[in-house]
């Protein structure tokens, strides 16, 4: 953001070409967002390249990766049961990716002029996509397994036959609604954690050009908050991978186990 | 009134629902924390229940937070 009066929180959100390139009228160019998750896929791979080596006594990094792969394991095991280890490796996709873009959206680039980080998962688009995704494999998974048995999910068992016409239409519409909430979930989080740092960061910058005694104050006050909203904003980062990979899972866990 | 200001009282008044938000959260993690000292033994096996919790009460505030947006930026 530059010195000047106007805070604009908006303008990071903006996609901007880096490589244009058209197809007949359709525009693939290569965006800033496309980038960031370019890099979130290399950094997630690197990760994983250095920690596949499969030794008897793992090194540092080896522990690292077991960590993670075992911490998803584990939740995938605890959620679903033991049919759903065939689907730890989404989960697992999902969640490093997930953490990795928000991370990654987090990096001070901004000091350099004229750079920003860009948090890929501040879009509706691109959460949307992995929230269409996780919820077609969770339909697919569903109707394979139970074929048109898994529409009782939306009748639970022990339902007094009175109360279905009631319950019936509040499942169904919290089943249709589950993508939805999980990709606006991941989205307004990262976006408003951004907006708010973008904000008080501002507020120094402003408040330091001002000259005056009172806007050194705002701007050391800022500061000192701005310090707290980066750790929490870390923090977000990870639990909504977390919370992303955690409700994917249950909803695996209703199309496989069907309540 | 003009336009310009009804949005901006409308914005304020949806960012109340961000604060609902908070006292749900609260409640989840403060309810969590009670049980868990009660029997320390059973929280670690329940932190799921307590991160799904979480984000279902996190998730009313953020939609309060989207329609806040939505009055200022969009409309």
């Amino acid at each position: 953001m530059a010195a000047s009066g106007k805070i604009d929180p908006m303008h990071q959100f903006t996609v901007e070409p880096l490589v244009p390139l058209h197809i007949g009228s359709y525009d693939i160019s290569l965006t800033n967002s496309a980038a960031w998750m370019l890099a979130a896929l290399a950094v997630v791979g690197f990760f994983m390249w250095g920690g596949m080596k499969r030794q008897v006594v793992p090194g540092r990094w080896q522990m690292a990766v077991e960590g993670l792969t075992g911490f998803i394991d584990n939740l995938v095991h605890v959620n679903i049961g033991p049919e759903g280890k065939k689907f730890a490796p989404f989960i697992f996709s999902l969640f490093t990716f997930i953490l990795a873009a928000n991370l990654l959206g987090m990096l001070p680039l901004a000091v350099v002029p004229g750079w920003h980080a860009f948090a890929s998962t501040s879009h509706f688009s691109i959460t949307g996509v992995l929230a269409i995704v996780s919820f077609s494999i969770v339909l697919i998974v569903g109707f394979w397994k139970h074929g048109f048995h898994f529409f009782s999910l939306f009748l639970p068992e022990g339902t007094p036959w009175y109360m279905a016409p009631l319950i019936v239409p509040i499942e169904i519409i919290s089943f249709l609604v589950r993508p939805f909430s999980l990709a606006l979930r991941l989205f307004v989080a990262m976006m408003a954690g951004h907006i708010l740092m973008e904000v008080f960061g501002s507020f120094i910058v402003n408040g330091l050009n001002s000259g005056s005694v009172m806007g050194f104050g705002v701007g050391i006050v800022s500061f000192l908050f701005i310090v707290g909203v980066g750790a929490l904003e870390i923090l977000i980062c990870a639990l909504q991978a977390y919370v992303f990979a955690l409700l994917t899972s249950l909803y695996l866990n209703d199309a496989v186990n069907l309540h | 009134m003009d336009l310009m200001s009804a949005k901006m009282i409308g914005a304020g008044l949806a960012a109340i629902g961000t604060g609902a938000a908070a006292i749900g959260v609260g409640f989840v993690f403060g309810s969590f924390l009670q049980s868990a000292l009660r029997n320390p033994a059973a929280a670690d096996g329940q932190q799921g229940r307590l991160f799904l919790g979480f984000a279902l009460a996190e998730l009313l505030g953020l939609m309060a937070f989207t329609v806040a947006l939505l009055i200022l930026f969009v409309f």
